[in-house]
């Protein structure tokens, strides 16, 4: 059975893996660390966050200041996808961010079907169009 | 001697002890007992008798029914009459309490931080003024409350307190609080971030007694009405508040009528243990997990300095433990801090707004949940510190904490919420003061704070300006209503500034700008108060980006009003155009943190803020190209952005999209990737430091080592669980000491002795 953990990863409890859910790839070890099977790519703010007011000119402009905080992207290393991105201070090690029980893991979801889509929980939108008379 | 004798002699020495103690203690300070608990109060012999009594569904559900309903008549009451524009747009509580003093029904909208942290006062008023000679609490009274290190958020918070008797016998409780603002504070508007220390914040309200036979003591009144700048306020706002506790004290009474006070406890209690039995199963149904996250604020609203708020959430069997080990200590002179309930309440909206919004509104949602947070810590502060603007600390708690639980709840089968990505943090808006156009003294701030753009979901982006973080519902106000009570015009609001959302699979919502300039008054100024202007103050979620950074931009020796009459053309809406394009000659253009200090404003300077975006989720190649397209014929993002972020191809003019060149151009970004990617070792290796990079001031733990935090310098390292004072020097200070070396070199450079030598 395969537990669908994040939008990007999932852990099968039976080889106790981490799982990309985009191409497949075994990334590591359920009982690890899944930063520790992807690429990390330190992104420069800029890129992400575009200087709407003149650099040259002003001392804040929307940007980030690259030496106060980096934006660490972490990509699957066999179909490129970003599985997580985490804003760090400069030198701060990436997190440990998702340390999981698999035995506990395991016993619970012993008792539950296998989900293949993730469930997103009642809708609370009424459909356009509708007649209400 | 027997041994019964002794011990009888041993009990008798201990309660003189222990009555002599209390005779002579000279000062009831905040108690930590009360302070430091969320938990429902044990179950009294009284509470097991009735619920023995009363075990008939049906009657529980129509008392909890009939309590509900009188609590959001109430908290209408107050949102209708309430003069303080907190009132009007819904940061307000009411609510019925059990004997004991544990919120157990409280209003349904407005601030849901409350739910958890306004009980505090009664639990002081039971240990403390029940069974005190000089005070007693009778039918009829009304206690008074605002200070923060005896409940509530913070200082600018009142509530008028009401104990509900049947036939001489306290049955419940009944509250209102509303967020007045004015606290006669060192700052106006009651949140001063220039607070050094308690005695800068204004009116220091311990529980008492104001009220007695349901009237308003003048005496008090007059004296509470001269510590503050709105005494009209203070005056109008106290009468609602009481009287919306005696609109509450009259259902309870219709009730007991009907039901009796048993009924009523029996009610209350198993509200409280019902809504604990229910949490408690539905933490059960999340994956057994440590989750780790922090966020920094880049400021103290005085100066940036970076500070961390440290989460580990640990998820096993029923039990949910928030952890905030690892977070800055207190600042002994920035006004950043908070008590330990407001961190707490504001982890609580999470819960409350995001996750379980089917739940009620009362301390028991919340009390299942275990938390840690080391002592005179940012989250935790002592009654020392100032603790003015813990919306800082707080709105950093809540963001790691929405963070840090959106990654128990992907998995799980059973949700009420979408998963989502982290709301925007910030109260981007103006606080202000000063004297209006009537002549009247006044300070308060824009309810526009509640624009906050929501994050990204599982499923859609966030929405645009929808609600604040500590609110599932609330107004922003009229504005043009406003403007007949203050002095100053909004020209520009409800306009989005361009390429500042978080981008990803599926984006952030975003907040809005306000440009301000002042007009009638010359007594007017305003103060902001965020963090995020260096550093982003969110994170995102599963690929997807955090907001970026929001500065406040001021236009300074211009009249816009002048500009507007004789060359209407030059006045520009945007904050982009206005700065990059400087169409006023002669002004001056400057850009600030957005912990600006309560400054006068000249007529017509512009002030000008842009309110953030709520986190990304997923990763922005996956992102539908028409809500690209979309994005730019809603002018949030420019074409050039868009092709950047999301590497979709379509044509400039008809921006018709080229699905096969979308297709090949995000399939050579994902090989690009894995080029730039570096293997985590290798990248760790390369990148991660064992201390704080030097030239920045940071505060909290390095890494994943717990055992120390850093106070400011490498150098200066302290015990997490006795860090010890910290004080900041005056930032004016701090930059004389860099202006008289400047001079002194440049003096000594040009040969011109020192003005005097002597030290
Ligand atoms: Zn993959």
């Amino acid at each position: 059975m395969k537990v669908l953990m994040t939008e990007y990863l999932r852990i099968d409890l039976d080889a106790e893996n981490w799982e990309c859910r985009v191409c497949d790839h075994v990334i590591g070890s359920a009982r690890g660390n899944y930063k520790e099977g992807l690429l990390v790519y330190n992104r420069d703010p800029a890129d992400i966050h575009p200087h709407v007011i003149d650099p040259e000119k002003y001392r804040f402009t929307f940007c980030p200041d690259k030496d106060w905080v980096n934006i660490l992207e972490f990509y699957c290393p066999d179909c490129g996808t970003q599985v997580e991105v985490e804003y760090a201070m400069p030198g701060h090690e990436p997190l440990y961010d998702m340390e999981v029980d698999v035995d506990a893991l395991k016993e619970q979801w012993s008792h539950r079907e296998e989900l293949t889509e993730a469930s997103v929980g009642p809708n609370v939108k009424t459909e356009r169009h509708q007649h209400n008379h | 001697m027997n041994n019964k004798v002794n011990a009888e002699a041993v009990l008798e020495d201990q309660e003189l002890i222990a009555k002599f103690l209390k005779e002579t203690t000279l000062f009831l300070g905040p108690d930590p007992e009360i302070m430091q608990s969320h938990d429902i109060m044990p179950i009294t012999d009284h509470e097991v008798e009735c619920l023995e009594k009363y075990t008939d569904s049906h009657q529980m559900a129509s008392i909890r029914d009939r309590m509900q309903s009188a609590c959001d008549e109430s908290y209408e009451m107050l949102e209708q009459m309430g003069a303080a524009p907190g009132a009007k747009w819904g940061d307000v509580i009411t609510g019925i309490y059990s004997a004991s003093g544990d919120l157990t029904i409280g209003s349904a909208g407005g601030v849901l931080v409350f739910s958890v942290l306004v009980h505090h006062p009664i639990k002081f008023i039971i240990k403390n003024w029940i069974n005190e000679p000089t005070v007693g609490v009778r039918q009829g009274d009304g206690f008074i409350h605002n200070d923060s290190r005896y409940g509530n958020i913070h200082n600018t918070d009142q509530s008028m307190i009401m104990p509900i008797f049947h036939e001489g016998k306290l049955v419940c409780w009944v509250a209102s609080t509303v967020h007045e603002g004015e606290n006669g504070a060192i700052e106006p508007g009651g949140m001063p971030s220039m607070a050094e220390s308690p005695f800068d914040e204004g009116l220091k309200m311990s529980p008492f007694r104001v009220v007695e036979n349901y009237e308003i003591k003048k005496d008090i009144l007059t004296f509470l009405q001269n510590s503050v700048r709105e005494p009209k306020l203070q005056y109008e706002d106290m009468k609602v508040k009481l009287y919306a506790c005696m609109r509450l004290e009259k259902r309870i009474n219709e009730i007991l009528s009907t039901d009796g006070p048993g009924a009523i406890t029996a009610c209350l209690r198993s509200t409280n243990d019902n809504v604990m039995t229910e949490v408690r199963r539905r933490i059960t149904e999340w994956p057994d997990m440590t989750v780790r996250t922090y966020g920094t604020m880049d400021g103290t609203l005085r100066e940036n300095a970076l500070i961390k708020v440290n989460c580990t959430l640990t998820k096993k069997g029923n039990r949910l433990i928030f952890d905030f080990t690892g977070s800055s200590p207190e600042i002994s002179n920035r006004a950043i801090n908070t008590a330990l309930p407001g961190a707490k309440g504001m982890v609580s909206q999470v819960f409350l707004n995001h996750i379980w919004p089917d739940m009620p509104r009362g301390q028991a949602c919340f009390a299942p949940i275990e938390f840690i947070t080391p002592p005179c810590s940012v989250v935790n502060a002592s009654v020392d510190a100032p603790n003015s603007q813990s919306l800082m600390a707080i709105f950093l708690s809540f963001a790691v904490a929405q963070q840090a639980v959106a990654k128990f709840l992907y998995s799980v089968p059973v949700k009420y919420t979408r998963v989502i990505a982290p709301w925007y943090n910030m109260i981007s808006t103006f606080i202000w003061g000063g004297v209006s156009q009537h002549g009247e003294m006044l300070g308060n701030l824009c309810a526009d704070l509640n624009g906050m753009g929501g994050g990204a979901r599982m499923d859609m982006d966030g929405e645009h300006s929808l609600a604040p973080i500590f609110a599932a519902m609330a107004d922003i106000g009229e504005q043009e209503m406003n403007e007949e009570d203050v002095p100053f015009l909004q020209l520009v609001s409800k306009k989005m500034t361009r390429n500042t959302q978080a981008p990803g699979k599926y984006r952030g919502g975003m907040g809005y700008t306000q440009i301000v300039a002042t007009k009638d008054s010359d007594m007017w100024g305003f103060m902001t108060t965020c963090v995020g202007s260096k550093a982003p103050s969110i994170q995102g979620l599963f690929g997807g980006y955090a907001c970026g950074t929001y500065p406040l931009c001021k236009v300074e020796d211009v009249d816009v009003y002048d500009v507007m009459l004789k060359e209407p053309e030059k006045f520009k809406h945007s904050i982009e155009e206005t700065m990059n394009e400087q169409p006023y000659e002669d002004a001056k253009y400057t850009t600030h943190h957005m912990g600006l200090g309560f400054s006068i404003s000249n007529r017509g300077e512009l002030y000008m803020i842009s309110q953030g975006s709520g986190g990304g989720y997923g990763d922005p190649l996956e992102r539908d190209p028409f809500l690209v397209i979309k994005d730019i014929e809603e002018n949030l993002i420019t074409p050039d952005w868009a092709r950047k972020l999301y590497h979709v191809a379509f044509d400039d003019e008809t921006l018709i999209i080229d699905e096969k060149a979308t297709d090949k151009l995000r399939a050579d970004y994902r090989e690009q990737r894995k080029r730039q990617g570096l293997p985590y070792a290798e990248f760790v290796k390369k990148h991660v430091k064992s201390e704080p990079p030097k030239d920045i001031p940071f505060y909290g733990s390095w890494n994943s080592d717990m055992s120390v935090v850093y106070a400011g310098s490498n150098d200066d390292k302290r015990d997490p669980q006795n860090p010890g004072p910290i004080y900041f020097a005056h930032p004016k200070d701090v930059e004389n000491v860099k202006l008289e070396a400047e001079l002194e070199s440049v003096r000594k450079e040009a040969g011109i002795p020192p003005r005097d030598n002597r030290k």
